[in-house]
């Protein structure tokens, strides 16, 4: 089928403002988005710039805002998104080059919540840490996060102000909140207490409908929420 | 206007950073071996990981099954017997030694990561809980073991994210999004390795790192084939780089074909599919496998099952006259699809856009793994010949080495493995080394070799574009030296190849900026492709015989008399073909015996 496809462009060496350019290509229906960027880009314009790797949905490259919402290109078929189809850059973050955005502030945001395992008790027998099956659940769901920032850059209040620490920030921190291994608590707990922490959310929902893992992010905050008031008192 | 001598502008531009050591490549290896540097060397270490990509965006993040070791968490195990299923996989090829360090580390290994705090699942006691594996068994070979330790059906994610986390904790210096172009060898292939020259995507600066060690773990090369589970980033970067300045390729002719990669698509879908009982069909609706491996059937090793498939295609009972079959898994119903293979079964549904539970699935036989690489001992150190010499100052480990661990076919879950044991045994052996290391010298000629290589690049206005080169490349080297190889259809892959790469010498970009110039990072990444395919084609064609996943109509029987040998393939500096050595495999426990499955 042939499927027409619109592309918001900017190139920081040549261009003041991005600006919209149109593409034809020629499709299968079972083809991804991403088979689209690279037709164009590998025979009719090597400019066309974005991140890819995995092609499958697990490296988290390539989330792009497409038809209007925030997908992994590499998971969205042609069959679903239509002969008519607009890709722009994930946002929120800054612009740098056609589909391609500078990932640092969501990266800094990311290590600002300590998202690492500290405990550095080891077991007398050399053996692993005791864990049940249930305590291991309470953490399934946040860490099959893949770091794609599709909920971040979905989110209006992140768009409003930057500082804001975001849902990925979070999903992540619950993972480390929630395991009972972890010798942490108290003190990402209070990383997420700041104001500029999970009290900012404002349960848009943005976030779930956007992350390609479909994990529940809300009820991740809200967990976390839950947290912070146990340890404050409340 | 002031002319400057290009030379002098191009060193002028260099950008340089001193530091103790670097690793390039940050997936399981690269990461593992970064930590244990740090823990060595102390905070005051200055130990950088360069990756042309985010470190979570790492291949390793793909891996799904598991990671082997004979932790006996559910049912007696022992490390031995996991030694003698890798040895008997990979078709006797494998260095027992190497192989020995790599099962008896595992354990270690493995409840290490748990101390990091890899999400493992529990048993009911809250242990580390094992599951079965194609090809791991108990009591050399009796039956099934529960070895493989996972973490749902995204290990591979797990051991990533874990591992980048405590990297976090430890500030690690990541330079993220820098395309390594070359390494630092001011004295040539006999001298000291003393840094990498890299671009750095965002500017498109040229940077030299200079370092008293250099750790490769740079990945696979699976996008030389057509059909492949390999990411598009997976080119062979630090392979082709060894390459080309003189250093041996080992074991380059054993390339492994998964069975079950989705139609075109080539991604995989589990060995765990079949495990729980999937079976594979021809045309005609026949479960072939019978006719092939009557005792294991669909279970059969990877390489014998890539081979049935073809020789069903070649025969004509391939899905309508086309080159796949099929995977039936309808009869494993609802609740195995939904809840044991959740992730296999939402691929299907997503790209196929079928139910496998009322349809049958599409599959080919994908590239998937490369056994052969940078040689190196049981350390990581890489090897200058196959005497066993070393280079100084230069490791290598994960898929991009060969210690050799996996022979001629690897068994499913050990790549896992041998990117943490080896990764973790290359960063003790370098922190060791780098105590009596001389500072790192600067390699000036190559900082202006790749800037100039750059510039070129840049500045030619005409000439066939990268893509068509690769996707010819890709399937040459698909048709020709895949699953199925003759020495008439290597000759002319590898005329094939000499072709592409006389082309490829004049491609052109379109994109002629310096900000994230994707386009010139792959046409770079073409050329590593071409001398990944190289080294592979010439040494199949100098291999005469059939072993493990390298299976030649012309030479159909394994010839342990003259080729229980480890091939080194070395690039010939005057464009000519490469020169091939052999060493011989260690072999100290398990004899070669005839392999049926």
């Amino acid at each position: 089928m042939d499927v027409t496809l619109r592309i918001k462009r900017f190139n920081p060496e040549e261009d003041l403002e991005p600006h919209w350019e149109q593409y034809a290509v020629e499709a299968e229906p079972t083809d991804r988005v991403l088979d689209l960027l690279h037709q164009v880009k590998w025979y009719q314009d090597g400019t066309l710039t974005f991140r890819r790797s995995c092609a499958h949905g697990v490296c988290g490259s390539d989330a792009m805002l497409i038809n209007g919402r925030n997908r992994l290109a590499c998971e969205y078929l042609v069959k679903d998104a239509g002969s008519s189809i607009t890709v722009e850059a994930i946002k929120g973050l800054p612009l740098v080059k056609d589909l391609l955005v500078d990932m640092e502030p969501f990266w800094d945001q990311y290590r600002s919540v300590m998202p690492y395992l500290v405990n550095d008790e080891v077991p007398e027998d050399g053996k692993e840490r005791r864990q049940s099956p249930e305590d291991r659940a309470r953490y399934e769901d946040t860490s099959r996060c893949i770091l794609c920032a599709a909920c971040t850059t979905a989110c209006p209040v992140f768009w409003t102000d930057g500082s804001y620490v975001g849902p990925a920030a979070i999903v992540n921190a619950h993972r480390f909140i929630v395991d009972s291994r972890d010798h942490a608590h108290e003190e990402r707990l209070q990383i997420m207490a700041d104001p500029d922490g999970v009290w900012r959310c404002r349960t848009v929902f943005n976030c779930v409908e956007a992350c390609p893992r479909d994990i529940k992010i809300t009820r991740a905050i809200m967990e976390v929420t839950n947290e912070i008031s146990a340890v404050s008192g409340g | 206007m002031t002319l400057i001598r290009p030379d002098a502008a191009a060193r002028a531009a260099v950008r340089t950073h001193d530091l103790d050591a670097v690793v390039v490549g940050a997936g399981g290896a690269g990461l593992y071996a970064a930590l244990e540097l740090k823990q060595d060397l102390g905070p005051e270490a200055r130990i950088g990981v360069i990756s042309k990509l985010y470190p979570t965006r790492s291949h390793t993040g793909a891996a799904q099954g598991g990671v082997c070791a004979a932790l006996a968490n559910t049912e007696e195990d022992h490390w031995e017997w996991h030694w003698f299923d890798t040895v008997k996989g990979g078709d006797y090829l494998v260095d027992q030694d190497a192989a020995e360090v790599m099962c008896r580390d595992a354990i270690d290994t493995i409840i290490k990561l748990e101390h990091l705090g890899l999400p493992f699942d529990r048993t009911p006691e809250g242990l580390i809980n094992q599951r079965r594996f194609g090809g791991h068994t108990r009591n050399y070979g009796e039956g099934p073991v529960r070895r493989s330790c996972y973490a749902a059906d995204r290990t591979g994610h797990a051991i990533l994210q874990t591992l980048y986390q405590q990297c976090i904790r430890a500030e690690i210096a990541f330079y993220d999004e820098y395309q390594v172009l070359d390494l630092a060898m001011p004295d040539g292939p006999d001298g000291r390795v003393s840094g990498v020259i890299a671009m750095q995507l965002a500017s498109g600066e040229i940077h030299a790192f200079r370092a008293r060690g250099v750790l490769f773990a740079t990945g696979g090369f699976g996008k030389i084939f057509k059909v492949t589970s390999n990411a598009h980033t997976l080119t062979g970067d630090g392979v082709a780089v060894t390459w080309r300045r003189g250093l041996p390729l080992e074991d380059m002719e054993f390339y492994q074909f998964h069975p079950t990669g989705m139609y075109k698509l080539g991604f995989l879908l589990s060995e765990a599919m079949r495990g729980e009982g999937g079976i594979l069909l021809n045309k005609d609706g026949e479960p072939f496998m019978e006719r092939y491996a009557p005792t294991m059937k669909d279970l059969a090793s990877r390489d014998v099952v890539s081979r049935s498939i073809y020789q069903e295609i070649a025969e004509g009972r391939g899905i309508d006259g086309k080159d796949y079959v099929h995977l039936d898994v309808r009869h494993l119903g609802a609740e195995v699809l939904n809840r044991k293979l959740p992730d296999m079964t939402g691929f299907i549904r997503t790209y196929f856009g079928i139910d496998p539970l009322h349809e049958l699935v599409p599959i080919q036989p994908t590239a998937h793994y490369a056994m052969g690489g940078i040689p190196t001992d049981l350390d990581g150190r890489v090897l200058a010949d196959e005497t066993g010499r070393t280079v100084p100052g230069f490791y290598a480990a994960g898929e991009c080495a060969c210690v050799s661990v996996h022979g001629a076919n690897r068994l499913g879950t050990n790549s896992l493995l041998d990117i943490l044991v080896f990764g973790r045994r290359a960063g003790i052996a370098m922190a060791h080394e780098l105590a009596d290391a001389p500072p790192a010298a600067a390699d000036p000629w190559a900082e202006v070799a790749v800037s100039r290589a750059v510039s070129s690049l840049r500045g030619r206005q005409a000439g066939e574009r990268a893509a068509t080169i690769r996707q010819e490349l890709q399937e040459v080297m698909f048709t020709k030296c895949g699953v199925y190889r003759s020495g008439a259809l290597l000759e002319e892959c590898r005329a094939d190849v000499r072709a592409l790469r006389e082309r490829a010498a004049n491609l052109v970009i379109d994109d002629k900026g310096c900000r994230y110039n994707t386009d010139m990072v792959e046409a770079l990444e073409l050329g590593f492709l071409i001398d990944c395919a190289e080294a592979t084609v010439e040494s199949a064609l100098a291999r005469r015989e059939s072993r493990g996943a390298h299976a030649r109509e012309d030479c159909p029987q394994r010839d342990d008399q003259a080729w229980l040998k480890h091939t080194f393939a070395f690039r010939d500096a005057d464009g000519g073909g490469p020169r091939m050595a052999y060493k011989p495999v260690t072999i100290t426990k398990f004899e070669p015996k005839a392999r049926t499955y």
